[in-house]
This record gives structure tokens, sequence and C-alpha cells, in this order.
């Protein structure tokens, strides 16, 4: 009875993390040659200098034939890992993974683009990339430039479309691989509302042809949506697996509990690190951690620290900065709330409290800033993560208009107009 | 149905199968170079025939006219230098540009899964373009001079598969190591430079010593150069059999080796890139 296409066993990926090469992203054949160089005069035993990390361990299933798999976890949980295990790009360290059929994946939609060239060279360059050979092509040209809207713009470089529109061909060309297992990452959180409709469609497709699709990502909703079955990952392990509305109630009871970040041992800080951040708390309205925010609801951010010495901290200056990927949505600084230099003792907490937060629905980071007169001490990227889902911010009871989804600062304002009838409800301002 | 097994070290043999179905992925992305190149610059398809053009006019003027090294025969010294320099632009823009092909595009190697070898192969292949381009103007200068190839010409491709060979013997090296050591991008530009001055480019490698000329050729290139004037030059330059077979073996070994080192590396390209 079981026609399983993909069998996962006992499958494990593990990472060397090297302390040596902290703050150097890359190997150096120089600093290779001078380790080597160091052990051999020093002739003793070489200094354990890496450490195993396991992204993944033991994840075992099956998908059968037709599935719709959903793959949900936060960030690091090893979707990702798992994902480029089975599109061949990295090689397991332990188990394995047996594949019936033809498998294509997706983990970025236009991989290979080129802005200098023209849509129809990047769809024939793409198309051979995911390994679709050039008469496939020739054959579906037609059809995906159809489905991507942009034929009057398909002898134009890439590098003059609006950056919706090269999503759009870029997943135009992926659309049309009809291969038996599709593997997707995410992709549909890019283009309007409109494109993501007509993707969430192809994909329905694709599954009710009775092919497999495993499909990773964040949008709980489309999830939902799509597959009949979900597997929570967290941790590199494989934490539920069952229908979807269970696993994601699994997953949603797992992000409550977690909303503090111990920043004791983060060592990418910058400042002269007389104070330090120890701790960050989300806190929710009850005063209880919390980890997942409606957009309109209270926060208080909680920024534990400590001092070297134990006298008080006269003339401090904290700030948080709430930003997502590359971009500041908004600072909350000591110095904005009040004329008084700020006096702290040399160790505790201090809240920043948000009465209404002011965020649509995403992932934002939130990184603290400690000043003592004059002086950073303390200065700490993406120390906690706040996600948010939509909720109700203008008493309206509407969310955020679907085909606006992206990180947004939300802002309280109202219309007027000198016409009686003219409505009052806020509308949304985004940044 | 087939069915394929993913597992630690086990992907040898679909390696190769892959390698053939994505065969046309070769041609696309050195296609995909070339037509960027050229759109970029300013002047194009130009830029191909400047730069052999320019380092002759220096070479010939600098060791044909100021050192007065003698030519082959009958051999205009231009011509001398240009048959070399074919080969060893080729190979130069080669070697550069598949040592960086890799780490000029991180993405295809960590988003998708295709045989890696293709990306430091078509980067030869659209040097070879270049190659074409230059060898246009290689025949302008015969007929300016009015100096014609004998049949020894119809052995050319011989030559060309040579170069070829090593190549993308040494441009896999050095693309492998380029991801492994990142500070070895630094050393291709001083191979290069340093190449073309113990290569035989500038002047006709009967000028080196009987006794050195099997050690010389372990230099790939100059069995390469050799022979591009032996098939160009109507035989005024002997070829040096004992160094042509030299480099013949020479290049197999590269080829194989690199192709060897780079399946290794390759590998574990996804989690270091």
């Amino acid at each position: 009875m079981s026609e399983w296409v993909i069998k996962i066993e006992e499958l494990g990926k593990r990472y060397r993390l090297r302390h040596e090469a902290e703050g150097h992203r890359y190997v150096a054949l120089r600093d290779v040659l001078t380790e080597r160089l160091k052990r051999l005069v020093r002739s003793g035993p070489a200094r354990p200098s890496a450490e195993d990390f396991w992204a993944l361990r033991d994840v075992s299933f099956e998908v059968q034939q037709g599935e719709v798999v959903g793959i949900i976890g936060r960030n690091g949980a090893g979707k990702s890992t798992l994902l480029k295990i089975l599109s061949r790009i990295t090689e397991p360290s332990a188990g394995r993974i047996r594949l019936r059929g033809r498998v294509s994946s997706l983990l970025e939609v236009g991989t290979g683009f080129h802005p200098e060239l023209t849509g129809r060279e990047n769809i024939f360059l793409n198309g051979t990339i995911l390994g679709m050979t050039k008469k496939e092509i020739d054959g579906k040209f037609d059809a995906i430039v159809a489905f991507s809207g942009v034929e009057k713009f398909i002898d134009t470089p890439v590098k003059r479309f609006s950056s919706g529109m090269q999503v759009r061909l870029a997943f135009s060309v992926a659309a049309h691989l009809e291969p038996e297992v599709l593997v997707i990452d995410e992709v549909l959180a890019v283009g309007d509302a409109a494109f993501q409709k007509k993707c969430l469609g192809k994909m329905q497709d694709v599954a009710a042809e009775g092919r497999t699709v495993l499909f990773v990502s964040h949008d709980l909703a489309a999830v939902e949506k799509l597959c009949t079955r979900a597997i929570l990952m967290d941790g590199g392990r494989c934490r539920a697996d069952g229908p979807t509305s269970q696993t994601i109630a699994c997953y949603q009871s797992t992000l409550i509990q977690s909303a503090s970040a111990d920043l004791t041992s983060r060592n990418d800080r910058r400042g002269e690190g007389f104070v330090r951040f120890t701790k960050i708390q989300m806190l929710g309205e009850s005063g209880r951690e919390q980890s997942l925010f409606l957009s309109g609801q209270p926060l208080r951010i909680r920024l534990h620290y400590r001092a070297g010495s134990n006298g008080l901290l006269a003339n401090s200056r904290i700030s948080v900065t709430v930003n997502g990927w590359g971009k500041v949505y908004f600072l909350a600084s000591t110095e904005l709330h009040s004329h008084e230099s700020l006096t702290l003792p040399p160790e505790g907490f201090i809240d920043c409290v948000i009465d209404e937060l002011p965020l649509s629905r995403g992932n934002y980071y939130l990184s603290p800033f400690f000043e003592l007169n004059g002086v950073i001490q303390d200065w700490v990227d993406s120390a906690g993560t706040l996600q948010v889902e939509d909720g109700n911010f203008y008493g309206t009871g509407k969310d955020y208009p679907i085909g606006w989804e992206g990180k947004t600062v939300l802002v309280k304002h109202r219309w007027e107009s000198a016409n009686e009838a003219a409505v009052s409800q806020p509308e949304l301002k985004s940044v | 149905m087939s069915e394929l097994v993913i597992e630690a070290g086990r992907v040898e043999g679909q390696y190769w199968k892959d390698l053939w179905k994505y065969r046309e992925l070769f041609y696309f992305l050195a296609w995909r170079d070339f037509l960027v190149r050229y759109k970029q610059t300013v002047i194009g398809i130009a830029w191909a025939l400047v730069r052999p053009l320019l380092t002759m006019v220096v070479f010939t003027v600098v060791f044909g006219k100021i050192a007065k090294l003698p030519s082959e025969g009958a051999a205009p010294y231009s011509i001398l230098v240009f048959a070399a320099m074919l080969p060893w632009q080729f190979f130069s823009t080669s070697l550069t540009e598949s040592s960086n092909s890799l780490i000029a595009n991180p993405n295809l190697i960590s988003k998708i899964y295709f045989p890696r070898l293709i990306v430091p192969a078509s980067s030869v292949i659209t040097s070879f373009a270049d190659f074409l381009i230059s060898f246009i103007l290689l025949i302008v200068m015969m007929a300016s001079y009015q100096f014609w190839p004998d049949w020894r010409i119809i052995t050319l491709p011989l030559f060309v598969a040579l170069a070829f060979g090593a190549a993308v013997g040494s441009g896999l090296w050095l693309c492998a190591l380029n991801v492994e050591y990142r500070d070895f991008r630094y050393i291709v530009p001083f191979i290069v430079q340093f190449g073309i001055y113990i290569s035989p480019v500038g002047f006709s490698s009967s000028r080196i010593p009987e006794k050195w000329r099997l050690l010389y050729s372990l230099n790939p290139m100059v069995g390469v150069i050799e022979g591009f004037r032996w098939a160009l030059l109507r035989g005024e330059s002997r070829l040096h059999w004992p160094s042509l077979v030299a480099s013949v073996i020479l290049t197999v070994l590269l080829c194989l080796s690199g192709t060897w080192y780079f399946r290794r590396v390759e590998r574990t390209f996804a989690d270091v890139i």
C-alpha cells in the first residue's frame, strides 16, 4: 500500500564550526599555512580548533506519491539544510534519502538570472540551469511568457524590469518544470497578491495531477491551505509529523515558550564592554514572556544588563532599534523620552514599553544599544527576534490588506473632509 | 521508476550521468558570459582584438627590434609572436575566468544542483570564443605580410585541443583551490603575468639550450606554443618531439588530477561558499 516517492532514513548533516575562523568568513591559505607551521614548531598535539554542529540529526520520514507536505519551523531549525540535501546541493553526513522520479527543487526563483540579458535569454538560461533541455524550453516558451504576463518586455534586459516582473518571469520558468517531485522553499513570499494566488493555484494543479510537493514556508496560512500533512522541524530534528492543523498547533505552542534570548555568549558585539546586555525578554500584557505578538498589542522589551563595577551608571543612554534585514523600522531611545540624563544601578533591567505595537506581520530583529558618557558600551545586533502576526491595530477588525504584505510600520491616523459624509476610518501608511 | 539514493560519498556514478544530462548548460553558461562581457564593454568585441594586438606589438618591438632576437627562418617576427600570443591569451583568460567562475556565481552553487564542473569548463569555452575572434586578426596579419601557412595548418586543431586540455586542467585546480582558500585569487594574476615570460611567447623556444628543453617543456604551454608555430609558420619552426610528448603527457595528467581534486572538493562547495 505504501508507494513512497521520498524515503528519508536517519538523515544527518554535520557542520564544523571553526573557532579560529571567527570573524573571518573564509579560510585563507595563509592562515592554514601559518597554523601548520605553528604546530610544527610547537610539536604538541593540535588544539581542538573545530567543533561539530549537527544541523540535522536523525531525521526519518516517508512521503507518499501525490502527497503535499509542508515543512515548518523557526529559522535554524534545519529546514533549509534538509532541502539542500534533498536538492543534492550538499551531501548528508549520515543516513540517506531514496528518491523515485524526477525531482526539481526551487530554493530560489531566478537562479542564474543575469540583469544584462533579456527576458528571452534569461528564460533559456534559467531553464537549462533548472534542468530543462533546450527542446523542452522551446516547446513551453509561449506558455512561460504568457504565465508571467511580461510579453511586451520579453526582449528587454531584465535590469529594466521591476523586481515584481523579474520574480514573475522567474517563477513562470520554474512553474513549467513538470517534475514528479517538487521541492519548494519560501518562493511564494515574493511577488504581489494576484501573482501569489496564481502561484498557489499552479502548485495546487501540480498536486492535483498526483505529483508530490514538499513545501517549506514561514507562511502558516499558505501551508494550511496547500498541505494535507506538515512536519515541524526544531533543532535539526522532526518534532511533529501529522495533519497540517495539528502540526501548526504544535508549532504555535513551542513559539510561546521561548521569547527571551541569553546574550552573555554573544561574541559579535561592539562597544567598550564595561556594561553588557545579558538578556533580552519580550513580555506581553500580563508581564509574561511571549514570542508571538499581534499588531496593536502592548509589548514590553526588557533589557537586562550588568556593569563591571559597583558604582552607579550616570549619564547612560539606552536605545533599541527594530529592524528587518538591513532596514531599520524605528528607534526607541531613552534620550528621546526624557530631558534629564539617566542614572542606573550597576546591574538590573530596563523596560522599553510600547503600548500598541505598530508593526505588521513579519519577523523583526531587536538591537539594543548602551552608551555611557558618550562612549558606546554595548551594541548587540539582532539580539532578539520579534514575531508579529496581524492584529486589530486600527480597531476596525481589518487586517493589513493582502498584497501589501511585507514588513511595515503602522501609523495611527485619520482622514478628514469638509464633506459631512466623509469616512473617518483610519487608513494605512507604509514606510 | 528510477531510484536515486542520496548518501554520504555515494554520488560518483550519478555524477557523470548528470554531466551528460546537463550538457546543454555548458553552452548556455558560456553563451551568457560571452553576451554579458560584450554587452557591458563599450568597445565590445574589439576588446578581444585589442589586447593580443597591443601585446604583440610590444613584444615584437622589445624582443625583435630592441633585443634583436632572430625569428624562425623567413617568418616575420610579429607573426612569430602572434602565433604564440593566440594560444597564450586563450590559456591565460581561461585560467583567470575559470578560477573565478565559482566565486562569481555563489547562488548557482548554494541554490541549485548541477555538476559544478560545468561552471569552470564553460568559462574556458567563453575564452575560446575570444580565441576565435583573435584568430581573424592573425589571418589579416598573414595577408598583409603575404605569408601563408602550408598543409601543416590542418594539424592546428590538435594543438588547439592540447591548449584546451591545459586550460581546463589548470582551471579546475585553481577554481577548486580558490573556493577552498580565498587568498588564492591573488596568486592567479601572478601566475598569468609570470607565465607569459617563462613561456616562449615573445621569443622562439629554439633559443633555449638543447639540454634544458625537456625541463622547459614541463610548462604545458611550451608544447602548445611550439605546435602552433609549427602548424602556422610553414614548419619554419621545427617541432621538438620530446618536449611535445612531455607536454601532452603533462596536460593529460593535469586534466585527470584537476578533475580528481575538483570532485573531491566539490562536495563541500555549497557549505563553504
